[in-house]
C-alpha cells in the first residue's frame, strides 16, 4: 500500500501491470496455438525490440545523449552469446540456465564496449556521443564480418581469416555470420527480459542516480554546481543501456539458426531510435507500445506488398503530426480527465 | 578525493571586511590577488578579499565589472590565471566545480538554472545527492536501505522547502513556478548541499519590493540558522545596504572600494564609478 501512495511508483506499477497482463494473454494464446504462425514467430523479436527501445530510451530520453549505434551493442551481445552457448553447452545442458548465462555474458561484453566508448566521449559536452556511436556501430559490424571463431576439441580459437585446412567446427565464420547451435529463445524468456529491463530502468530513474542523470540532462552546469560528478553518472546510465542492449542481442541471435553481422547495421539503430522518439523521449510506456507496433507493422502490411514501406512511412509521419497537434492533445487531456473523475467517483462511493 | 592543505599559506592580518564576531576565526574564503585573462582582456585583476565564517558580504559594481566572473572563479568554472583561493584554509586550485561544491561553496545563477523537467522536491533532492547514503546496487534493487534513505531525503527536503516557505509547492514542476519562487528554489537547492558559504548571483532580480523585503529577511535567517557565510551580487541597493555587513565594489575587474555600507555610500570613488564624473559632481552639489 505504501507503494500505491506515491504517484510515481503508482505509475510504475500500472506500467508493469499493463506489460504483465498483455504478455500473459499473448503467452497463453501462443501456448494454445491460437495465434497465426507468422505472428507467433514475431513474439520474440517484439520482446527484443521492446528491450532495445527501453534501453535506448535510458540514453536518449533520460540521459539526453544521442546514440546512433545501439545496434552495435546488440551485435556484441548477439555474437558473444552465440559463442558462449556453443562453448558452454557441453557444461550446462538445460536450456534456460544456459540462456541466462549467455545473456549475462553477452550483456557484460556489451557493457564493456559501452564503457570503453564512454571513457573518452562522456567527458565531453555536445553531440560527440552521436558521432562516436555511429562510428562504433559500423566498426563493430566490419570487425564481426571478418571474425572467425571455431570450437576445436573443446577449446575456442579466434582468428581474423578463415582456415580451411583445420577440421574445426566454425561458430562464427566471417561474412557468413554465426551459426546458432540451437534455437534457445522462447517467448517466456523474452517476457522475462522485458520485465527485467523495465524494472532496472524504473528503479534507476527513481533513485538518486536517476535524479542525477535527469539533472545533468536538464542543466549540466547547475548539476555540477551542486556537486555531481557528470562523467560518472553519464557512464552509469550509458553502460546500463549498453548491457541491456547486449542482453537483447543474445535473445535475438538465439531466435534464428544463423545471425549475420549486417543485420545490426545503421538502419537497425535508426529504427530503434524511431521507436524511442515515437513513444516519447523518457516515456517508458510509450517505448514499449511503439516498439511492439513498429515490429509488427511491417508484417501486418505484408499484404500490400510493394506499398509496404510507403504505408509504414505514412503511418510514422501521421503519428508524429498527431502527437504534436494541439487539438489532439486537448482531446487526450479531456479523455484522461474523464477517466480520472470516473475512477475517483468509484473510490468515493466505496 | 580532495587533497587537504596542498599549499600552506599564512593568513593575512585580519581583513577589514571581517565582522568583529568573526575575528580570530579562520575566514571561510580567503582570496589572494585573484586574476583571470581572456586572451588579451583582463577580466579580473588583483582581487583580494576575506570573508568571515558568518558574514553576509556584498559584491557590487556597474554592469560588466566582472562580478559574475568572480563567482565563476570561486566555483572553478574558470581556472584563475593568477592568485589563489583558500576555502576553509584549503587551496582549491585544480579542483572541479563539483569538488569545490563538496568542499563548501554552493551558488545560485544570475540566469536561473533549475532542473526544469523535474519536480520542486526532486530539484532539492539533487542538491542533497552527496549526503544520501545509498549504494548503486541498493538503488537498483530498491532494498529497504533505499526506502530508508529516500524517506530521510524527502523529510529533509520538505524541511528546507518549508524554511523558505515553499513546502506547498513541493510536487509542482520546477519550470512552472513563478519567477520569484524559482529564485528561492535555487537557494534551497544550494542550501541542500550543506555549504560553508552561499554565493547568490542577483537573488532579487525580477522580484517586486515585497518579495525583496521577504528575501532580505530570509538571507539573514539563513545565516543565523545554518551559521554560514553569504556572499551576494546585487543591483538592488536597498537589499545590499540592508543586509550586507561588508561590501566590496568592483569596476573593470578591480576592487575600487571595500567597507561597511555607510562607508561605501559616501565613497566618492564609488559614486563616480556608478554615476560617471559629471554625475558625481552633480551628486556632490546636491548633497
Amino acid at each position: 500500500m505504501r507503494l500505491w501512495k506515491s504517484k510515481t511508483s503508482r505509475q510504475n506499477l500500472i506500467t508493469l501491470a499493463m506489460v504483465t497482463v498483455a504478455f500473459a494473454v499473448l503467452f497463453f494464446l501462443n501456448e494454445g496455438k491460437v495465434l497465426s504462425r507468422s505472428f507467433s514467430g514475431q513474439l520474440v523479436p517484439i520482446c527484443v525490440y521492446i528491450v532495445m527501445a527501453l534501453s535506448l530510451n535510458l540514453t536518449v530520453g533520460i540521459l539526453g545523449e544521442l546514440s546512433l549505434g545501439h545496434a552495435g551493442f546488440m551485435s556484441v551481445g548477439a555474437f558473444t552469446g552465440v559463442v558462449a552457448v556453443a562453448y558452454l553447452q557441453q557444461y550446462i545442458t538445460s536450456p534456460v540456465p544456459l540462456m541466462l548465462v549467455a545473456m549475462l555474458i553477452g550483456g557484460i561484453m556489451a557493457g564493456i564496449a559501452g564503457f570503453l566508448i564512454g571513457i573518452p566521449v562522456l567527458r565531453l559536452r555536445g553531440d560527440y556521443l552521436a558521432i562516436v556511436t555511429l562510428a562504433f556501430g559500423e566498426i563493430i559490424r566490419n570487425i564481426l564480418e571478418c571474425l572467425y571463431v571455431e570450437l576445436d576439441g573443446g577449446a575456442l580459437r579466434f582468428s581474423m581469416f578463415g582456415s580451411a585446412d583445420v577440421g574445426g567446427n566454425f561458430i562464427i565464420s566471417g561474412p557468413q555470420g554465426a551459426s546458432v547451435p540451437s534455437k534457445l529463445s522462447t517467448f517466456g524468456l523474452g517476457i522475462g527480459l522485458v520485465l527485467f529491463a523495465l524494472i532496472v530502468i524504473m528503479n534507476i530513474v527513481h533513485s538518486k542516480e536517476g535524479r542525477a542523470v535527469k539533472a545533468i540532462r536538464d542543466n549540466a552546469i547547475a548539476a555540477e554546481s551542486v556537486g555531481l560528478n557528470l562523467t560518472s553518472y553519464k557512464m552509469k546510465a550509458f553502460v546500463t543501456s549498453a548491457i541491456l542492449a547486449g542482453m537483447a542481442g543474445v535473445l535475438f541471435a538465439m531466435n534464428y539458426s544463423t545471425v549475420e553481422a549486417k543485420k545490426f547495421n545503421f538502419n537497425t539503430s535508426i529504427s530503434v531510435l524511431v521507436m524511442v522518439v515515437l513513444g516519447g523521449m523518457g516515456n517508458l510506456r510509450g517505448s514499449i507500445i511503439a516498439a511492439a507496433l513498429l515490429t509488427v507493422l511491417p508484417e501486418l502490411l505484408r499484404g500490400f506488398d510493394d506499398y509496404r514501406m510507403l504505408i509504414y512511412a505514412i503511418v510514422l509521419i501521421l503519428v508524429m503530426l498527431l502527437n504534436a497537434n494541439a487539438r489532439v492533445k486537448q482531446i487526450k487531456l479531456a479523455c484522461s480527465q474523464k477517466l480520472r473523475s470516473l475512477f475517483s467517483r468509484k473510490e468515493a462511493s466505496k | 578525493m580532495i587533497q587537504k592543505n596542498r599549499t600552506k599559506l599564512v593568513p593575512l592580518p585580519t581583513d577589514i571586511l571581517i565582522p568583529e564576531r568573526d575575528i580570530g576565526k579562520q575566514p571561510v574564503l580567503d582570496i589572494r590577488n585573484l586574476g583571470i585573462d581572456f586572451g588579451g582582456l583582463t577580466a579580473v585583476d588583483s582581487f583580494t578579499l576575506a570573508i568571515g565564517p558568518t558574514e553576509i558580504a556584498g559584491l557590487i559594481g556597474p554592469n560588466g565589472a566582472g562580478k559574475t566572473t568572480i563567482f565563476n572563479l570561486l566555483t572553478n568554472v574558470y581556472q584563475p590565471t593568477r592568485g589563489s583561493i583558500l576555502l576553509r584554509g584549503i587551496d582549491t586550485k585544480g579542483m572541479t566545480t563539483a569538488q569545490v561544491n563538496r568542499l563548501g561553496i554552493a551558488r545560485t545563477f544570475q540566469n536561473i538554472r533549475l532542473f526544469g523537467g523535474m519536480s520542486v522536491i526532486d530539484n532539492v533532492k539533487v542538491g542533497l545527492h552527496n549526503s544520501i547514503k545509498c549504494s548503486f546496487a541498493s538503488s537498483l534493487l530498491h532494498t529497504p536501505g533505499y526506502y530508508k534513505a529516500e524517506k530521510k531525503a524527502r523529510e529533509r527536503c520538505l524541511e528546507l522547502l518549508d524554511f523558505m516557505g515553499m513546502a506547498d509547492m513541493a510536487q509542482l514542476r520546477a519550470d512552472s513556478l513563478p519567477y520569484g519562487a524559482q529564485r528561492r528554489l535555487e537557494i534551497v537547492r544550494a542550501l541542500a548541499t550543506k555549504p560553508a558559504i552561499l554565493l547568490l548571483d542577483e537573488p532579487a532580480a525580477g522580484m517586486n519590493p515585497s518579495e525583496t523585503a521577504e528575501l532580505m529577511e530570509q538571507i539573514v535567517r539563513i545565516r543565523d540558522t545554518f551559521q554560514i557565510a553569504v556572499m551576494l551580487i546585487e543591483h538592488d541597493m536597498n537589499l545590499v545596504m540592508g543586509v550586507c555587513e561588508g561590501i566590496a565594489v568592483v569596476n573593470y575587474g578591480k576592487i575600487i572600494a571595500k567597507g561597511t555600507p555607510e562607508q561605501i555610500c559616501n565613497d566618492p570613488v564609488v559614486i563616480e564609478a556608478y554615476l560617471g564624473k559629471k554625475g558625481a559632481a552633480a551628486h556632490a552639489a546636491e548633497g
